[in-house]
């Protein structure tokens, strides 16, 4: 394969919450730009732009990334979730609901990133410790500091998941 | 935030990146898990005319036993460094460095290959690889060479790699019996990258005393230091309190470290101090003869 010239656009296929999509890219097109601009996909945020704050968390097969320091032409092949893929129809994720039932929100701006970051985390981890909670989420910001609610709704997640997996 | 403009290919073989590479040359840069050179084509740092994608190229993860050694392919991410079986069994000082790079999404998405050939003077790799005296394997079109850990990191983000060379393999030698492997470190909170950290490999015998250590300090120069003082003063020794103590006071005496808003030279110095005797006396306790 010869590398295209410079800004040559290139083709991608990614499978984004369950859906097919088959788009052409500029090389230097952020996934997170891409998932937001050319699909319409909002939930995710740009918050540092500098991979610090975690706004921008999805999973890539499968794991918590973040989506503003992967280019949208590694993600060829790929599936991706969003926080738009994650509740079931009108059933949230549990992570969903117990940020509703912890208060585990104020400004809403990080809440699409921790909830990412959390639901990966109790996929590999079902029942965390509270340090193991707060450990996940060192790579999430959060401005408004609303920290202990947000390990709260973690926690009411784990306890409604009951150490099990939820089959996404 | 966005990279200036780059051509780009996504080769399917080591044989093909090669090839793109040497065409290429000096214009080219090698795209890993990309959480340094996306960053620093995002700040303009670096601003590549082709980035050449590993990403595609099979057989570059994982991590096997090879011998009596542990070979780790360059595109393992730190998360599979950490959690392997393999790497926690033999290299437990290797599993901790893994564990604590930045945060669970660049765990997810970094390699270790990409983290070694970036050689950041603040990266923890670097510093514990050159502790288990580790071996770097780079392929290029005319074959393929190894360079220790002792001899790769030459200065501030700068290998002993060749612009047309693929890092395609890290091979760990297994540490004999009697030995245990450390890595202690002082991250800075805002960015997690190392302010100082240790890394130490230290082989005893049944009576208790040391017959062989590997003692690496970060953070304190352009890349990992080799606290050979401390390394002298430990060999022969019982490995007691006190004798650690006394050669881990030693581990920055090979250093110079500038001072920065966060951390000051004499500070960075004696948290060297620190850090080393937490890495010795960890890796002594796992050390089980």
């Amino acid at each position: 394969m010869t590398a295209e010239p410079e800004n040559t656009a290139i083709p991608i296929k990614v499978t984004v919450n369950g859906v097919k999509h088959e788009a052409v890219v500029e090389p230097r097109t952020l996934l997170v730009y891409f998932l937001r601009e050319q699909l319409a996909l909002t939930g995710t945020h740009v918050g540092c732009d500098t991979s610090q704050c975690g706004a921008c968390t999805i999973h890539l097969n499968g794991r918590a990334v973040k989506s503003c320091t992967i280019l949208a032409v590694q993600a060829n092949g790929k599936e991706i979730t969003t926080i738009e893929g994650l509740a079931r129809g009108d059933a949230f994720h549990p992570v969903q609901e117990g940020f509703r039932e912890k208060h585990g929100l104020q400004c809403g701006y990080c809440t699409p990133g921790m909830i990412m970051t959390a639901a990966h985390l109790l996929e590999t981890n079902p029942d965390p410790s509270e340090e193991e909670i707060k450990h996940a989420l060192e790579g999430n910001l959060c401005r408004c500091t609303g920290y202990v609610n947000i390990v709260e709704s973690v926690k009411w997640a784990a306890q409604k998941m009951g150490g099990k997996n939820v089959s996404r | 935030m966005f990279p200036a403009n780059f051509g780009y290919a996504a080769p399917r073989s080591v044989d093909e990146a090669l090839q793109l590479l040497s065409k290429h040359g000096e214009e080219a840069k090698l795209l890993a898990g990309g959480h340094s050179l996306i960053p620093a084509m995002k700040l303009r740092l670096s601003s590549p005319r082709t980035l050449i994608d590993l990403g595609a190229v099979p057989g570059l993860r994982g991590v096997r036993l090879d011998g009596n050694t542990l070979a780790i392919g360059a595109l393992t991410v730190h998360a599979d460094v950490g959690s392997s079986d393999l790497v926690r069994k033999h290299l437990p000082g290797l599993a901790e460095a893994a564990s604590v790079i930045g945060d669970v999404q660049v765990r997810n998405r970094g390699t270790i290959g990409g983290s070694v050939a970036h050689a950041d003077p603040a990266a923890d790799f670097p510093v514990i690889l050159t502790a288990l005296n580790a071996t770097f394997v780079l392929q290029s079109t005319g074959g393929s060479r190894t360079v220790t850990a002792d001899k790769f990191f030459v200065d501030y983000f700068t290998t002993a790699m060749e612009p047309n060379e693929i890092l395609t393999e890290i091979i760990v030698p297994l540490p004999p019996a009697g030995t245990g492997t450390a890595y202690a470190k002082l991250a800075h909170p805002a960015s997690g990258y190392v302010v100082v950290s240790a890394g130490a490999m230290i082989t005893r015998q049944p009576s208790g005393s040391c017959t062989a250590a590997r003692i690496t300090i970060g953070g304190l120069g352009s890349g990992p230091v080799r606290a050979v003082a401390s390394e002298t003063e430990l060999q022969g020794k019982a490995l007691n309190a006190q004798n650690i103590a006394a050669a881990a006071a030693k581990a920055a005496e090979e250093t110079d470290p500038d001072g920065d808003i966060y951390a000051g030279a004499d500070y960075k110095r004696h948290m060297a101090t620190v850090l080393a005797r937490r890495a010795i006396e960890a890796a002594v306790k796992r050390a089980v003869t």
